[in-house]
């Protein structure tokens, strides 16, 4: 086992709302070894974008981190001063957002945008850097990526430019990318194309990759480990093969379940989980899976389950159904 | 080399945008080329004008025009048309130094309360209500019989004046290009505030100081006319519109109407097409009404 590189332990997150605070992360732990690839998925207001933004301490003024810790390389990101994370942002740890559309500034080129990072965090002059930003572009296979370097966002399609904000994240090789939904707003036959660039780059880097995601698809093909996220909780984690073969939290097992089966019944209806996702304002007492659990007993309306080993590499916050 | 290709670029792709407008808004072009022909003769009236501002000449007082004096001589016999020519200068100086002035405060105070929010940003709002409830004449008479008249004075009210009401629209903007997803990426890549301010926030909310700036002086010539009507502009020799109106003008309105005709029509034709012109700014340079 190689040394983690990031750790979260026991991490809480509230948000201010005009309901009061909210409990948008729960004691979530979190562990990810260099060049590994994890995965977080769960379903909207699970806190899988959360978790991802708080470790670079971009909840904004709403968020509040209220207990745990976030280890990146031996510093707890939750005390460090705004001024060392801002050295860490971009440089060691960077972040590609969901929407490639609007994630690049409109009246700025391509080319400004990319050397950006580069002259932030490297110090290095303004055309070695413009110039790197071409190696960049030329590297997420951007065609005619030197003459593109003068264009605006606004003439490149939405794949291009989810390749651009990947060039901007490996500009000053960080030991961490971490991706939220990185496809969402792209076509289907694009996504398959970003996720494979993405792979192989984090690859070529040694770096690490969290890889946020609703797509268990994309969780069997790029992923080395998966957090399983359910009501600001993580119910199960495991390595992706095991979480396929073997899922054991009930939750998990639902969504494995509404995965249409190429051998399936023709005509038969598709499995769904019963019931709504959680209100994280107003969570069910105990495992807050439980009021659509189908194994659901006493114990569990009681308290909620801590997450324990089941097999190495094998956790699960369950108290048991078989 | 590539400096001066990109300033010729800058220079073609600006005459290609007033082309455009001249297609899209006539009107607003047309405006534009009347505020060109404004700023061009407010540059070189030193030049353009066939008399000198106070040259008097007694044998041809109130003559109507003619071809030697093209909007006729007033009661001293002084050239109007000069004179017209030499006011066009004050105004284009106070309308574009106190105009200036006016964006950068609307830009400083506007910014930093819209990026921030906050308590800051409520307390210099709340106080930026309090000025704009103030009627600008009002308060523009009572600090020039304070401070005494000048263009010095001028500009620096004029500018505090619109700056300060200003601010609120471009504390708008601020706060939309806040909320866009950029600035919060730059932000994840390590930029600190000013950088962000700098580089992410102010050239997105570009258009709409480049559309204040240009009615800003509009609204400040004619309040300069106003201001000079009243007596408490700049002071006399020096030619101003609205002198011009209050001094011959009124006096002699019946017996040399071209007196009064020319500063007013002047006065009225200029700030028309900076008004339309800075319309047809904005309908091009906001994107959302882009297209229409």
């Amino acid at each position: 086992m190689m040394e983690p590189l990031l750790t979260i332990s026991d991490l809480s997150v509230t948000f201010a709302t005009e309901r009061g605070r909210v409990q948008a992360l729960d004691g979530v732990s979190l562990e990810l070894a260099a060049g590994e690839t994890l995965a977080i998925v769960g379903e909207s207001g699970s806190g899988k974008s959360v978790t991802a933004l708080s470790i670079l301490g971009l909840l904004g003024d709403a968020g509040q981190v209220k207990g745990g810790s976030i280890e990146f390389q031996g510093e707890d990101l939750t005390r460090v001063s705004a001024a060392r994370l801002r050295e860490i942002r971009g440089n060691q740890i960077a972040f590609i957002f969901q929407e490639p559309m609007s994630s690049l500034n409109p009246v700025l080129t391509i080319g400004t945008q990319v050397a950006e990072p580069i002259w932030l965090h490297h110090k290095k002059s303004w055309p070695e850097a413009f110039a790197e930003a071409g190696e960049l572009l030329a590297k997420v296979a951007i065609p005619d990526a030197a003459q593109r370097l003068e264009d605006y966002p606004h003439q490149f399609s939405g794949g291009m430019r989810q390749r651009v904000m990947i060039a901007m994240a490996l500009a000053c090789q960080p030991k961490l990318i971490i991706a939220d939904e990185p496809t969402t707003a792209l076509d289907v036959t694009v996504q398959a194309q970003i996720l494979s660039l993405l792979k192989n780059l984090t690859k070529e880097l040694g770096s690490s990759l969290i890889l946020i995601t609703h797509d268990l698809g994309v969780v069997a093909r790029y992923a080395d480990k998966v957090a399983v996220m359910y009501g600001g909780r993580v119910v199960e984690t495991a390595s992706a093969l095991d979480l396929y073969k073997n899922p054991r939290h009930p939750y998990t097992k639902g969504l494995m379940d509404s995965i249409p089966k190429l051998d399936g019944d023709p005509g038969s209806r598709l499995h769904t989980i019963e019931g709504q996702p959680p209100d994280l304002s107003d969570l069910p007492s105990g495992c807050a899976f439980h009021p659509r659990c189908p194994y659901a007993h006493e114990a569990c309306t009681a308290s909620k389950p801590p997450l324990t080993a089941i097999a190495t590499n094998h956790q699960r916050a369950c108290f048991g159904y078989e | 080399m590539s400096e001066i290709t990109a300033q010729t670029t800058n220079a073609t792709s600006l005459l290609a945008f007033h082309r455009k407008m001249l297609r899209t808004k006539p009107l607003g072009g047309v405006g534009g080329f009347i505020f060109a022909l404004f700023l061009f003769c407010g540059a070189f009236a030193d030049f353009l004008a066939p008399y000198g501002m106070n040259d008097t000449d007694m044998l041809r007082v109130l003559e109507a025009p003619s071809l030697a004096h093209w909007m006729g001589t007033d009661h001293i016999g002084r050239d109007v048309f000069s004179r017209i020519l030499y006011g066009a200068q004050q105004s284009v100086i106070i309308g574009f130094l106190a105009a200036g002035l006016a964006t950068v405060i609307s830009i400083v105070l506007g910014v930093l309360t819209g990026y921030f929010g906050g308590k800051a940003d409520m307390l210099i709002q709340r106080f930026v209500d309090a000025w704009m409830t103030f009627p600008d004449l009002v308060l523009l008479i009572v600090v020039v019989s304070i401070v005494g008249p000048g263009v010095n004075q001028i500009v620096v009210i004029l500018g505090c004046l619109y700056g300060i009401a200003g601010s609120r629209i471009i504390r708008g903007s601020t706060i939309a290009v806040r909320e866009n997803m950029y600035t919060h990426a730059a932000q994840s890549m390590g930029a600190n505030t000013l950088h962000i301010l700098w580089f992410h926030v102010l050239p997105n909310v570009m258009p709409v100081v480049i559309v204040l700036f240009t009615t800003r002086v509009g609204a400040v010539i004619l309040a300069e006319a106003g201001l000079s009507f009243l007596g408490l502009g700049i002071p006399p020799p020096v030619p101003t519109w609205g002198s011009m109106l209050s001094g011959g003008g009124r006096t002699y309105m019946y017996v040399g109407p071209w007196l009064a005709l020319a500063p007013g029509l002047a006065l009225t034709v200029v700030v028309y097409a900076i008004n339309v012109y800075g319309d047809a700014l904005r309908d091009m340079l906001d994107p959302r009404m882009r297209g229409r």
